[in-house]
């Protein structure tokens, strides 16, 4: 049934009413995705594209049974409207929203350590691309038509990236289960490992893309989870082997600054994981191909 | 947004940290004149640089009158300063900071750190401060305390007593100390930084406590909330293109090589100046137009990109998805239009309205090379150049 996004996906978007929100919600729906409303403070009662808009997630829960959404709220209200979607029940929130300040996610994701786990709502982003689940719907920001229907999951840090990959891929003739976007922030919602665990429990998901770049130990993290609790293969590909050193004023970020944070250190450790690296971002579609084939799996 | 010693000094000067008695100066004679209005008979006179590592560079000097506060003053206005923690260009002195020589008895490292792995803040501190801070947080892991702060729960005074008698700090001054991390933790926190680092904290011969040098960093994506730290950006530590480019909605980053580029999306970004590598040539810059790019803010990015004379080609990289390839091509073509390009111009345009982007600039009979692919667009880029270099 593919991972997020499937038939029961009922989904409201956050800042429905602003110009961004209104222009994404138009190609979700276009996409077929199953958006039920939406919300904007002040603005309840009113109605965009034809679906009804509520002052509180609450209320638009109750009004809808939505059980997914969208954040397309400004930075300075995003961490904000994050935590309302969490406490209305929703069960996977996408944030698009790039600039919201790092110590807003932190108190997120302090905040979402009050739910117990089985009441937990997922979170992927902030700044990021959103998720799409071929045949079932889309949550984001994507262009759909380079996303084929097929068993490969897809995992990455960078929108455009992933865009890349996954359009590499339909070249190949191979499709997509459900496509990840994990966000670019320092701190995010969810990780690379707990996606790939979405992904290993996954029936209609064969194996797993993950791209990933320099900075971070999300990277790592995933390598360990793969080596010890991942039966289904997994291709990787890190960019930003080129990039140059950063140069940070202070000691203090170099020292806590754990090891496999560069490029070439991400590949060795995903490749001793057992992860099948591409060697470079033109090859991500091949290599899928190939580990496909190896595994006798079908595109 | 970095800020200076002496700004970050002000600030944890406010929350209670004690610091030495100091004054700014922009002219070597006001620098003199500082230490009248301090007091004492010896005086530190510190160039004030986004960086750190300045006294092994002779950015920092004992002096012990006034001409000798002028005479080493006078040899840092103007002078631009590499540290271990700048590039090769280093950065320009225009202020100077002097202050009350300390007397120090033990020197001792504190700093606070956004940790990604714990995604808290955390404490990191050594009983040995100084320089070799982080030769030794790899030689010696178990000589840096470390602990993290639950966001809800604040920095709890056990931690910070912890702390204090971790670094070997009698019972006298462990008060004191608490008093100290306590009050970086919340300039930390009310302001949104993204690191407060004091190197060294001393202890004093009187046996007082006292942090000699202080650096702070902010997150820029909270500078909304806080004009006052906004108001202390100082331009001239900034790279010009940089800084330019950023005020203009692009993420610009200055590198060796010759090819300029043009990408949308950090990740595709690093990906292109990757195979650009593999391809045998070097990236002249990083460059992410961001989501959502006009023609104008495309115009604007061709100018940013050939502001740096080492360009001799420019490839454009677009996988749009909420961008729009059509306004690409249209800044592209605008970009012809409006500035001097004599160089090859590669564009490979991808994704949402492709169709009409390439339709753009195959009707514009401008000289633009074309790719379809992002392998086939680094190739042509690099064998263009070696075209020119056999040329």
């Amino acid at each position: 049934m593919a991972i997020l996004i499937n038939d029961n996906t009922k989904v409201l978007i956050q800042g429905i009413s602003g110009r961004i929100g209104q222009f994404h919600a138009k190609d979700m729906i276009e996409y077929g995705t199953n958006v039920v409303g939406g919300v904007t403070p002040g603005k309840g009662g009113q109605t965009v594209l034809d679906r009804p808009v509520f002052n509180t997630m609450k209320g638009a829960v109750q009004e809808t049974g939505a059980n997914a959404s969208i954040v397309f709220v400004p930075p300075p209200f995003a961490a904000d409207a994050i935590m309302e979607a969490a406490d209305a029940g929703i069960k996977f929130c996408t944030c698009v929203t790039d600039g919201i300040p790092a110590q807003d996610m932190m108190r997120v994701k302090r905040f979402m350590r009050r739910y117990r786990v089985e009441d937990k709502m997922i979170l992927t982003g902030p700044n990021c691309a959103g998720t799409i689940s071929p045949g079932y719907g889309m949550m984001g920001i994507m262009p759909p038509a380079i996303f084929a229907k097929g068993r490969v999951g897809v995992v990455g840090r960078s929108g455009t990236l992933g865009y890349e990959a996954a359009s590499q891929m339909k070249a190949r003739g191979i499709g997509v289960s459900t496509s990840v976007g994990i966000g670019g922030d320092p701190i995010n919602g969810s990780s690379f490992r707990d996606i790939l665990a979405l992904f290993e429990a996954d029936p209609d998901t064969d194996a797993v893309m993950m791209i990933g770049e320099i900075g971070g130990p999300q990277e790592a993290e995933a390598a360990a989870f793969i080596r010890d609790h991942m039966k289904k293969p997994v291709i990787a590909y890190v960019a930003g082997l080129s990039a140059p050193k950063g140069r940070q004023m202070g000691h203090a970020g170099a020292i806590i600054s754990a090891f496999g944070e560069t490029a070439q250190a991400k590949v060795d450790i995903l490749a001793e994981a057992g992860v099948t690296v591409a060697p470079n971002p033109s090859a991500m579609g091949e290599t899928v191909a190939m580990v496909l084939e190896k595994h006798s799996l079908a595109a | 947004m970095d800020i200076h010693e002496y700004q970050a000094k002000e600030i944890l000067a406010r929350f209670g940290v004690p610091v030495p008695r100091g004054g700014l100066a922009y002219s070597p004679e006001q620098a003199a004149y500082r230490s009248s209005e301090i007091g004492g008979d010896r005086w530190v006179v510190k160039a004030q640089i986004h960086s750190g590592g300045r006294g092994e560079v002779g950015g920092v000097k004992v002096c012990a009158s006034d001409s000798e506060i002028r005479d080493f003053a006078s040899t840092l206005f103007g002078r631009r300063l590499v540290t271990k923690q700048t590039d090769e260009r280093g950065k320009l002195v225009g202020r100077v900071y002097v202050e009350q020589a300390a007397d120090i008895d033990q020197e001792m490292y504190l700093g606070f750190v956004l940790d990604r792995t714990s995604e808290r803040v955390m404490v990191v501190a050594s009983a040995e401060g100084g320089m070799e801070i982080e030769e030794l947080s790899e030689s010696h892991p178990e000589a840096i305390l470390r602990m993290t702060i639950d966001p809800a729960a604040g920095f709890i005074d056990y931690q910070a007593r912890e702390l204090a008698f971790g670094l070997g700090l009698d019972a006298g001054q462990v008060a004191e100390a608490v008093k100290i991390f306590k009050a970086c933790y919340r300039a930390f926190r009310d302001y949104d930084a993204t690191m407060v680092e004091i190197n060294p904290l001393i202890v004093t011969g009187a046996g007082k406590l006292m942090a000699l040098d202080a650096k702070m960093s902010f997150d820029n994506n909270a500078l909304y909330r806080h004009q006052e730290i906004s108001e202390l950006r100082d331009m001239s530590q900034e790279d010009p293109i940089e800084a330019g480019a950023a005020d203009r909605g692009l993420a610009y980053v200055s590198l060796s090589g010759n090819i300029g580029c043009m990408i949308n999306g950090a990740g595709l970004a690093m990906a292109t100046m990757d195979m650009i590598k593999l391809a045998g040539g070097e990236p002249a810059n990083f460059l992410d137009i961001g989501g959502g790019a006009s023609p104008d803010r495309v115009l604007t990015a061709f100018r940013t990109v050939l502001a740096d004379p080492k360009v001799e080609a420019i490839l454009v990289n677009i996988f749009a998805g909420i961008n729009r390839c059509d306004w690409v091509a249209e800044g592209v073509v605008q970009a012809y239009g409006k500035l001097d390009i004599e160089i090859p111009v590669i564009v490979r345009l991808s994704g949402t309205n492709e169709a009409q982007g390439k339709k753009i600039l195959a009707e514009s009979n401008l000289p633009i090379l074309t790719a379809d692919t992002l392998a086939e667009a680094a190739r042509i880029a690099v064998e263009t150049m070696k075209g020119k270099a056999a040329a």
